[in-house]
Parts: C-alpha cells; sequence; structure tokens
C-alpha cells in the first residue's frame, strides 16, 4: 500500500520536475552536480531478481544496512530472473526506473547503449577497490555503468571420492580430461557432464574452452574455436559425457553430480551450495582444463552489476550512489561473497576471503584470470551468444559438422 | 425509434471498448511494430524509425525460417490429429455408463488443472534418456535396449514435444466432443439397434454426422491454440536441440525477449497472425454453416 502511494507521490513529482525543468535536468544529471532538492530525499527504489532464498534475504540485509548509512530506507522490488528484462524494459518505457537497478552484467550493454543508464562515477561512486576484470563485465564504452560487489564463474568439480578410488588425480589438460572421463565412466555413472542448453547457459559454459584455446568470441569460425567445439562434441561421441547434455543447463549438471551420475561437472560454482547442503557427494574444485599444460584457464565473469537509472531526479541518484558506494565497499564485498559462496570484486581481499574460506583457492584463481563476455561485442553479444549456443547443440547432436556449425555461427 | 437506438449503443458500447482496449489496440500496435525498427533504446527514446518491409525481409531471409515453418506445421497437424483421434475414442468410451465413469472422466481433466510449464518439468525427466521413467520401463519390458533420446535427438525431439502437446489437448477435446455426443438424441441410436445397426455403422451413420458442428468447433478451435502454443516447447525444449522444435511463436517470442529484436518478433508473430487468421475466418464460416443447417 504504502508503496504505490509513493510510487504515485514518485510519479506525480518526476513529471512535475521534468514539465518544470525540462531538458536542463538531464543536463545537470551527466555533468555529476546533484542539485539540492527542495524536500529531503528518504527513500530510494531498488530494483533486483535475487527472489530465492538465501540470497534474497542476504541481499536484503545488506541494502537496508547501506540505506541506513545513506540516510534513506529501500524499497525494494525483486522481480523473477526471467522477467527482469521485459519487467525492465517497461519501466524504461513508462519513465517508471528505480533508482538503484541490478542486471545480469551480459545484459548491461543493452541497456547502457539506450542512454539509459548513468556512468556511476558521474553519481560519485569510487571504483578503485574493484578488480579490473570485474570492472570490465560493468564497462561499457569505456565508461563504469555497473559495478558487481561479488562476481562467480564456471569451475571443474570433481567426486573425490570416485577419484580416489580410481587413483586418479584431476585433469588439468585436454587430453587429461578426456582420458579421466573416460576412465571414470562405468554404468550409470558418466565421466564428466557441462552444460550445453539451448540458452543462454550453453554460451556459457562454453566461454572457457574457447578463451583457453585461444579463441575469440568475434572470430568464431577460427581453428582455435574449432578445437573447444571439437572437445565438447568428443566427450558426447565418446559416451563419456551424456547425450543429455543439450538439455542441461548449470542445475542440471549439478543434480547430476549430487546424484553421482557424473565424475565431473563443469558448472557454476554457485552450485556447490546445493552439494553442501545434500552433503551426500564429497567433491573439490578445480580450474577447468586448458588445451595445453601452460595454457592460461579462461573463464566467464558472472556476477550481477548494480547500475544507476537516468531518472532524471539527481538527489535521489545521489543518495541510490552512496548505497552504492557501501554495497561495493570492501566490508560489504567480503561478507556477501563469504555468504554467498561468491568471490569478492576486490583482488586485495583474496587473502582474507581464503582465510575463511579455504577450500575455495581454484575458485578464486578461476575469477581472478576471468574475462566478460560483453566485453568485446557490447550490445552485440546477445546476438552472439544465441549463435554460440546454437552452434554447440548442432555439432553435439550431429546436426552439423563443427566446423560447419561454428562457420554457421561467424557468419 | 431514436430513443432505442440509444440504449442499443449503451448496451453496445461497454463490449466495444473492451475489444478495441484489449483486442484492436495490441493486434494493431503488433502490426505497426513489424514495420519498425523497435530495440531497447526505443523504451528509452521513444523513436522507433519505420523500415518499411525490412523486417519480414530478415525473418524470411533467414536461414531458420522455412525449417521453423516446417516445425510449426508438423507440431499443428500432428498434435490436432492425435487429440482429436484420441478425444473422441474417449468422448465415446464415457458415452456408456459404468461404475465409476464421472470420476474417471473428472480425472482426464487434471491436464487441463496443472500449469503447463509445470507438467512439462515432469515430462522433462519422464522423458530423460539416461534415467527418464519412460526409458526405464520400456527397457525392462525388453523393447528398447538403449534409452530413447527423446528430447536429445534432433530427430525425435518434435516427435516428443507432439506428444506432450497431444497430452495437454486431450481435456479440451474429450470436453466439448462429449458435449456433442450428448446432444444426439437417443432415439436415434435406439431405432438403428432396432434395424440391427453394428457398432461402426452406427458411427459412421449417426454419430459422426451429428457431431460436425462440434467437430468442426474442436479443430478449428484446437488449431489456433496449437498454432500459437508457446509453453509445451519452451517447457520442454526450448525449441532445441539445434533448432528442432522451434515453431514461429518461439522464434518469436527469442527475437523480441533474448535478443531484443522487437521488430522482428512482430514480423514473425504478424506471420502467424495471418495464417490463425485464415482458420478463423473458416470456423466463423463453418459454424455459419452449421446455423443455417
Amino acid at each position: 500500500m504504502s508503496n504505490t502511494q509513493s510510487q504515485l507521490t514518485r510519479r506525480v513529482f518526476a513529471i512535475g520536475t521534468a514539465a518544470a525543468l525540462g531538458i536542463g535536468l538531464a543536463g545537470c544529471a551527466s555533468s555529476g552536480t546533484p542539485t539540492a532538492s527542495s524536500a529531503p530525499v528518504t527513500s530510494i527504489s531498488v530494483a533486483d531478481y535475487y527472489t530465492d532464498q538465501p540470497a534474497k534475504s542476504i541481499i536484503g540485509d545488506a541494502l537496508t544496512k547501506c540505506g541506513t548509512e545513506a540516510g534513506v530506507t529501500i524499497q525494494r522490488e525483486a522481480i523473477p530472473s526471467a522477467d527482469l528484462v521485459s519487467k525492465t524494459l517497461q519501466k524504461l518505457s513508462s519513465k517508471t526506473m528505480p533508482d538503484l537497478q541490478m542486471l545480469d552484467n551480459p545484459d548491461l550493454p543493452t541497456f547502457a547503449s539506450t542512454g539509459a543508464l548513468t556512468p556511476v562515477t558521474d553519481a560519485g561512486v569510487t571504483t578503485d577497490n574493484i578488480g579490473k576484470s570485474v570492472l570490465s563485465i560493468g564497462t561499457y564504452e569505456k565508461k563504469v555503468y555497473g559495478i558487481a560487489p561479488t562476481v562467480g564463474t564456471l569451475v571443474l568439480f570433481y567426486n573425490t571420492d570416485i577419484f580416489d578410488k580410481a587413483g586418479l588425480t584431476v585433469p588439468t589438460t585436454w587430453d587429461e580430461l578426456k582420458a579421466a572421463a573416460k576412465t571414470l565412466t562405468k554404468g550409470s555413472t558418466y565421466g564428466v557432464a557441462f552444460p550445453a542448453k539451448n540458452g543462454a547457459e550453453g554460451t556459457y559454459a562454453f566461454m572457457p574452452l574457447l578463451w583457453s584455446a585461444g579463441g575469440s568470441e568475434d572470430k568464431l569460425d577460427s581453428a582455435a574455436a574449432q578445437s573447444a567445439l571439437q572437445l565438447a562434441v568428443d566427450l558426447v561421441k565418446s559416451g563419456d559425457a551424456s547425450k543429455s547434455v543439450v538439455q542441461w543447463g548449470n542445475s542440471d549438471v549439478g543434480d547430476q553430480f549430487l546424484a553421482g551420475k557424473a565424475a565431473m561437472g563443469i558448472m557454476s560454482a554457485g552450485q556447490a551450495a546445493k552439494l553442501d547442503k545434500a552433503g551426500t557427494v564429497k567433491y573439490k574444485m578445480a580450474t577447468i582444463p586448458v588445451p595445453a599444460a601452460g595454457d592460461a584457464s579462461v573463464a566467464p565473469l558472472g556476477g550481477e552489476v548494480w547500475t544507476l537509472p537516468n531518472t532524471g531526479n539527481t538527489a535521489r541518484q545521489a543518495k541510490a550512489g552512496k548505497v552504492l558506494e557501501c554495497l561495493k565497499s570492501d566490508d560489504t564485498q567480503l561478507s556477501l561473497a563469504i555468504a554467498r559462496g561468491l568471490v569478492t570484486a576486490n583482488p586485495a581481499l583474496d587473502a582474507k576471503y581464503l582465510a575463511k574460506k579455504p577450500a575455495l583457492t581454484a575458485y578464486v584463481d578461476q575469477v581472478r584470470g576471468g574475462r566478460s563476455r560483453a566485453g568485446i561485442l557490447g550490445e552485440g553479444w546477445v546476438d552472439v551468444s544465441t549463435k554460440i549456443y546454437k552452434a554447440v547443440q548442432s555439432a553435439i547432436t550431429g546436426q552439423a559438422s563443427v566446423s560447419a556449425a561454428l562457420a554457421t555461427a561467424a557468419a | 425509434m431514436k430513443r432505442v437506438s440509444l440504449y442499443q449503443w449503451l448496451f453496445i458500447v461497454p463490449s466495444l471498448i473492451y475489444i478495441v482496449l484489449f483486442f484492436l489496440f495490441p493486434v494493431v500496435k503488433n502490426v505497426i511494430m513489424g514495420f519498425q525498427d523497435y530495440s531497447t533504446a526505443t523504451f528509452y527514446t521513444g523513436k522507433a524509425p519505420f523500415v518499411g518491409l525490412e523486417n519480414y525481409k530478415t525473418v524470411i531471409a533467414d536461414a531458420q525460417f522455412w525449417p521453423t515453418v516446417r516445425n510449426t506445421f508438423l507440431f499443428v497437424i500432428g498434435s490436432i490429429a492425435g487429440q482429436f483421434v484420441l478425444g473422441i475414442l474417449i468422448a465415446n468410451f464415457f458415452k456408456r455408463r459404468f461404475p465409476l465413469s464421472t470420476t474417471l472422466r473428472s480425472l482426464l481433466l487434471l491436464p487441463w488443472l496443472l500449469p503447463v510449464i509445470v507438467s512439462t518439468a515432469l515430462w522433462r525427466s519422464l522423458m530423460d534418456q539416461d534415467s527418464g521413467a519412460i526409458n526405464t520401463v520400456l527397457k525392462s519390458l525388453g523393447i528398447i535396449h538403449t534409452g530413447i533420446p527423446w528430447l536429445t535427438s534432433p530427430s525425435i525431439a518434435l516427435l516428443s514435444v507432439i506428444i506432450v502437446n497431444i497430452w495437454v489437448g486431450i481435456p479440451f477435446n474429450v470436453t466439448i466432443l462429449y458435449g456433442g455426443l450428448q446432444d444426439i438424441p437417443e432415439e436415434l441410436y435406439e431405432a438403428s439397434a432396432i434395424d440391427g445397426a453394428g457398432r461402426v455403422r452406427t458411427f459412421w451413420s449417426i454419430t459422426w454426422p451429428l457431431l460436425r458442428p462440434t467437430v468442426n468447433v474442436v479443430i478449428l478451435l484446437g488449431v489456433i491454440y496449437t498454432l500459437r502454443s508457446l509453453d509445451t516447447i519452451l517447457g520442454l525444449t526450448r525449441g532445441g536441440p539445434a533448432n528442432s522444435t522451434q515453431t514461429i511463436p518461439t522464434q518469436s517470442y527469442f527475437q523480441s525477449f533474448q535478443q531484443f529484436k522487437f521488430g522482428e518478433g512482430a514480423a514473425l508473430s504478424n506471420i502467424l497472425i495471418v495464417i490463425a487468421f485464415i482458420f478463423a475466418i473458416l470456423y466463423l464460416r463453418s459454424s455459419r454453416r452449421s446455423l443455417t443447417d
């Protein structure tokens, strides 16, 4: 009730100021000198997609704490992740964007390119405690539009019981991965599982193979890209990975691994929460294998960026900037990362983090070597992302040869 | 006389407003969007430049367009044929009264009560290649030796999606056809029994001709529902593997809400609207004919 009321007053206020100040307001917003509003700002609106526990309350608590520090109450709306983009677009057209908006990082260029977001530095947010690669997932055309306090990525999970029994050590190269997968495929257990779903998750899981081979998303027909896709195809063709991978996302791979139906799983490190809760599988994490010993294992950075929409109300935006400054402070980063099983944006905090979570060394390494998916292509990424998962699907199901599938994707 | 027509208008206006607001406006908006470069920026700037037939050219030139059209038609024809044949068999079965027949008939409505997104999640686990219930049963019966790749093989996935959609559509078909069967006077069956007509003869000479108007309704409405069906496919395969279950509605959905090419998404759904419209006209004509009959 109070929510709709305040939204109404906000809208009336917004229309009033827009009419009074006209275009001049937009100029103020980007100049970064917030104009003092007559009425003091006592609350800001926030939208994110943390609808599930425990993330919902962990983020909620952090927002409330940061709001208190900034002297505002938080009016939060949690939108299911599948609807976040379409809902946010609707708000964009009805000029009802919240003061602080969370976006999944690959979607950031889409929104930044419309001009709907204010660079966070213009609102006085500092970026010195954010690692370079993490900063890049919130950057569009050299300006920082979003900050991720924490990030995640994919790692290789391996079932230590199965590995010990077989007397194997964790694979570090593709050849070792194939050999280990072959040895460990027995009965109803496959050697390895990975997401190759018809969707963004399929692309997400292909990126470490592509990048570690030296390939790039803007040159998908390269020899490096072909070798990466060939690896995925070989694992399925040899029967060491299930043919069902084309149906699987991260959570499905997590389920398979948990059920002991896969000895290794390349999946989002966030799946650890489920494994820990069940407690039935002994596992460790390792960095994703690379083509040859010595190659760098490069994985895509996952994580949500907080952005400051161009609402035209500089006083509220300044407060939202203060809340964001607190959300990305070292203290909040560390507590969020530990509570949610993610890695901090600031590499300087790794030692403190690993002191609390010693088992996650490989995870931290994988994040620090990580890369932004939309870094090269910007708003063109969404299109290429679709082409990549379609190529992966065509090749794995045998609809097209590896080279033909990638030639289609590169076209 | 004038007063009467004023009253008439008063009765018509509310429904007219409703139709214009909730039917005409979205359709007109969609048609216009099909001719615009409508992207994410449009939501912020409000600008969507007209590009003529560009969106239509792009979607039709796409290598996936014709396979998608083919999938759409196979999906519709397969679903409708299966739903109708099974529907009419089951409806005939329930015409006979037997213990628990009403209970069983209401149980048949279950697929209708479940949200499609829930039932497709169930089907997905049933159809799992390695550990799904269907393959496990078939294997234990010795019918197959290796699991059937229901949703993972591009050559079988469309068939699997059709099977699930038939299951989803059976309650609708049974309910309407059962209603139609109830309308056929019992005396006709008694007369044919006296004349010594067998079961097959009775069906073709009495049931079928008298059920024709209902059949027209069921099939045409079914075609329109199935043409625009999105959730069954999204829930089962998301159009995969390798585009093998991509239909015009799913393609339109992906263009709009994943690629943010709203103009191209609108162009695809306009093509769909035209196809559905043809069936809608056929439906109206056939229902008019059955009235004059």
